[in-house]
Formats: structure tokens, C-alpha cells, sequence
């Protein structure tokens, strides 16, 4: 059983945080990035994060694995048919990993090679239902497994999205599919948050809070105009522009993330770009 | 309909670099809705032609240039021209330049880029809506193709980019799903939503794709 799955089912505030695979060969930025994470239950690896095309999540995530670091193994259904992602989750369980997150990920128009072809074989429901097969002992053909992986699927969810409706009966659609936690996209509003935890309350499945750190209005501004899924309110841009020190005050913004988790929220999931440093900060 | 554009002239002047003398055909389906290959689009072919230094030895606009049978007897009917021809140009989408290809021994050359299966918003203005699966959803999904007009062709509901119920992929656009939900609602039926969607049976889009109508069906 997973750390993860354990501290989760025993009502334990969890802290997640994540890291990217390099582009290219050498993990030792990787790896001391995640020596600075203390405090962690475990360390999400991004897959092709935003489409830009990384090191295998799978590969670091195995080495991270080997070295008694527990990771949360993130998947897209962008890259691979149906083939590809039951042999990687196969790969996956072989090297003890047990915690998933499955995603339909980023479109490839937005990476760094747009000229691909998207895949998009499976959606995030079908790839929990797989995940949810596989465990069962069975793979999508109907034949049986010689060895039986153990997961602790999670999935994603955007608690800012609208229709909310809509958003809201695909999360139901994934807890049927066998997700046991979910993971946000960046909280940024209280009513929002508190919206959804009450949505999600009949459903009890866990949910670890997205909380990023913001260090510029510029940063603010870009993530507004470029990715997917995340719009930091005008308030807050404008707190950053006006602040002496926009990284401090990025810092505190996330704190008070932190603060309604712990209120409704069962974690945090940090995500902190390159400033692992100031996680305790943003925990204390 | 098919929809189809002019290749880049640049392109098209390196295909049909070697070559002086052409045979032009066109297409009087899709291609003349699309005004890429019709009457008039043959015409000003030629006239390009001619200023390139090259010379038009005659031109046919097939009814179908899809239809392999009806462009094998339409060329015979013009027989001479092509015959002098150094090779032939087709202003037709690639299943016509095809037909046409299967039917003459010299080489062709594809005037067009062929793009989609298009629905006509107005005349001049198409949009894709479905992309020929072989495993159609519609019925659930109250007449929207999530397969087609979602971006990543999602069955289960929207993806995390969604805002505003606009796709992430193009703000300008509604997201699929929410133009869905929307329309089932106001039908008062739960439609795709009442489950969880098995992943697509691809095997029913297997290329090529063949068909042939039963015995006493035609
Ligand atoms: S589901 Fe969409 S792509 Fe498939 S046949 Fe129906 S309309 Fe066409
Ligand atoms: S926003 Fe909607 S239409 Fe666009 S990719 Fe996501 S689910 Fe599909």
C-alpha cells in the first residue's frame, strides 16, 4: 500500500509536490530538486507537462521509485493508444509504482511540437476504467495478467470550470471509473473551492488542493493567457504588481491556498517551479 | 462535401517543373463548391499556365471526379488532348486526382490540398462536423459529434481546459461538450451522460476502408 493511499485513508493532511523530467538525458537537476522536498508524502512526475516533450514521466518516476522516494506517476492519453499506456502502467507497477494520475493531458498545439499527432485514444474515464481492469487482473482485450499490478488511482479535476454542472458529472463519472483521489488545478478563490468540496462531499473520495506558486505578476499574467484550465483573478495580479517583493508575496498568496485546504481539503498539492526552497514557508 | 484548397503556387511550380504541355481536369462537385477546382478555377489554371511559359492542351471538368468509371470515359472523350499532354493536372480533391491517376498511364500532378468532410455553413464557409468513424455516437450525444468537433475527440465529458464552456484548444469556439450538455438539457434527456462510454471501436475506421452494397440492395 502506498503511503499516499495510506495517510489518505487515515485522515492525515497530505502535501504532494511535483517535478518535470528534463529535457534530455541528465536527472541530476531532477534529483536534487527532489532532495530539497521535505515534509512530502510524494512527488508527482509530469507527463510531457504542457506538451512539451520530456524525459519519460515513467522513467524518472522508476528511478525516484528505486530510490525510496514515493511517486505519483502521471499519465495523458495524449501521446499513446490504448496499447502504449497498458504496457507503460504495466512498466509502471513492475518498478513498485503504485500511485497514478491519469489525465487526458494538454492538446499538442500547445507544446513545443505542435506538428504531432494528438492520440487521444482512451479519454481520462476510459484510462481509469483500464487502470481499474488491470488491477482486476484483466487487460482491455479481456485476457488474463501474469501478475497483477497494485494502483492507487487518481484523477484531475479544474473546480473552476463552467459549467460547473458538466464539470461536475464527469468527476462522477471518474469516481464510478475508480478514482480514489482527485488533484485540482490551481485553487486561487475560496467560494470556488468551497463550491466544489461541497459538490464533492456525497461522493468521499479525497482532494488534494492544486496550490502554485506565483512569483510575478508577469508569470500571473502569462499562465492567464497560455495554459489550459488556469486563470489567477485580477485581485491577485494586482497584489503581485503592487508588492515590494512579488516571490514573498506569491509565497503568501499560497499560504493562504494552503489555509483552505487544510480547511476543506484533505491536501495540497504543491506546485512550486523551482523554488522548492520556500515549500515550509508555504506550509507553516 | 470534400473540401479542398490551391496548393501554394511555390509547390506547385516545383511539381510541375518538368513539364511544358498540360492536361487540365477539374471536378464539377465539391471542388467547384469549394472553388478550388470548377470552371472558373480551371480557367485561371490555364491563364497561370500560360504565364509560366506553359501551354494547356485542353481541359475536362468531370461531373464526379470521384466516380472512377465516369472519369475513365470522360478522359476518352478527350483523348487527343491528353495524349499530347506531358503529364496532367487535377483541380480535384485526392480521392478524384486518384480516379484519375488509376485511369492514365502519365503522370499526375494534384493541383489541391484535400482537407475534410464539410458541412456548408454558408456558401464559402464549411466546417467539420463528422469524420467518418464507422461506430456513430450521435444519437446519444443530441446531434453533436463529440469525435469530431471535441479537439481531442474526448466521449466522456470535457477536459480540464474547458472555460467558460469555450475549448482550450481555440477560445473562439464552444467547447463540444458544453454545446452537448446545453442542447440535452433543454431536451430534458440525459443522452451520453446516463454513462460512462466504452473507448471507441476504431477497428470500424480500418483503412481502406471498402464497402460494398448486399446483393438486391441495388
Ligand atoms: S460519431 Fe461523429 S465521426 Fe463518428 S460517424 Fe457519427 S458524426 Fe461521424
Ligand atoms: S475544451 Fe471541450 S472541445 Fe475543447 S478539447 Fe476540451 S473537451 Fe474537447
Amino acid at each position: 500500500m502506498s503511503f499516499l493511499s495510506e495517510q489518505l485513508g487515515n485522515g492525515q493532511f497530505v502535501v504532494t509536490a511535483e517535478i518535470a523530467p528534463p529535457k534530455g538525458t541528465d536527472l541530476s537537476e531532477a534529483l536534487a530538486a527532489v532532495e530539497k522536498l521535505t515534509g512530502i508524502t510524494a512527488v508527482n512526475v509530469t507527463d510531457n507537462q504542457g506538451a512539451n516533450m520530456r524525459l519519460s514521466s515513467l522513467a524518472l518516476a522508476a528511478r525516484l521509485q528505486q530510490q525510496g522516494t514515493e511517486t505519483v506517476l502521471q499519465l495523458t492519453c495524449r501521446d499513446r493508444n490504448r496499447m502504449a499506456l497498458q504496457s507503460d502502467l504495466l512498466g509502471a507497477a513492475s518498478f513498485g509504482i503504485e500511485n497514478l494520475l491519469l489525465l487526458s493531458g494538454d492538446h499538442s498545439k500547445f507544446g513545443d511540437h505542435p506538428d504531432s499527432r494528438p492520440v487521444f485514444d482512451l479519454d481520462s474515464v476510459q484510462l481509469l476504467d483500464m487502470a481499474a481492469g488491470l488491477m482486476a487482473g484483466t487487460d482491455m482485450a479481456g485476457k488474463s495478467l501474469d501478475g497483477v499490478p497494485e494502483f492507487f488511482p487518481g484523477a484531475a479535476v479544474n473546480p473552476a470550470a463552467e459549467p460547473f454542472e458538466l464539470m461536475f458529472q464527469k468527476v462522477a463519472k471518474k469516481v464510478d471509473s475508480g478514482a480514489r483521489f482527485f488533484q485540482t488545478q490551481s485553487v486561487f478563490d475560496r467560494e470556488i473551492l468551497e463550491r466544489f468540496m461541497l459538490a464533492m462531499q456525497p461522493l468521499q473520495v479525497p482532494v488534494i488542493a492544486g496550490v502554485l506558486l506565483i512569483r510575478s505578476s508577469r508569470m500571473a499574467r502569462f499562465l492567464n493567457d497560455n495554459i489550459p484550465g488556469v486563470q489567477v483573478p485580477e485581485t491577485l495580479v494586482q497584489r503581485l504588481d503592487s508588492a515590494e517583493d512579488s516571490l514573498a508575496e506569491g509565497v503568501e498568496i499560497a499560504r493562504e491556498a494552503v489555509a483552505w485546504a487544510r480547511e476543506h481539503c484533505q491536501g495540497v498539492h504543491l506546485m512550486t517551479l523551482g523554488h522548492e526552497d520556500r515549500i515550509p514557508e508555504i506550509l507553516s | 462535401m470534400i473540401i479542398s484548397e490551391l496548393k501554394p503556387y511555390e509547390e506547385l511550380q516545383q511539381a510541375l517543373a518538368d513539364f511544358d504541355k498540360l492536361f487540365i481536369v477539374g471536378c464539377a462537385a465539391c471542388a467547384t463548391a469549394c472553388k478550388s477546382g470548377g470552371e472558373d478555377e480551371v480557367f485561371k489554371f490555364q491563364e497561370w499556365l500560360n504565364e509560366q511559359g506553359k501551354d494547356a492542351t485542353g481541359s475536362v471538368i468531370i461531373d464526379e471526379a470521384c466516380h472512377i468509371a465516369r472519369a475513365a470515359r470522360d478522359l476518352r472523350h478527350h483523348k487527343a488532348a491528353v495524349q499530347d499532354a506531358d503529364a496532367l493536372v487535377v483541380l480535384a480533391c485526392g480521392s478524384g486526382i486518384q480516379s484519375i491517376s488509376s485511369n492514365v498511364d502519365k503522370q499526375v500532378v494534384g493541383g489541391l490540398n484535400s482537407m475534410f468532410l464539410g458541412n456548408v455553413r454558408r456558401f464559402g464557409q464549411y466546417e467539420e462536423m463528422c469524420s467518418l468513424c464507422g461506430d456513430c455516437i450521435l444519437n446519444e450525444t443530441a446531434g453533436i459529434c463529440p469525435v469530431t468537433t471535441c479537439a481531442k475527440g474526448l466521449l466522456n465529458g470535457p477536459c480540464g481546459g474547458m472555460a467558460d464552456g469555450h475549448c482550450e484548444v481555440d477560445a473562439e469556439i464552444e467547447c463540444a461538450w458544453s454545446l452537448i450538455f446545453e442542447r440535452l438539457k433543454s431536451q430534458q434527456r440525459q443522452g451520453v451522460f446516463a454513462r460512462r462510454v466504452p473507448p471507441k471501436n476504431w477497428s470500424r475506421r480500418f483503412q481502406p476502408g471498402r464497402y460494398r452494397l448486399k446483393d438486391g440492395e441495388s
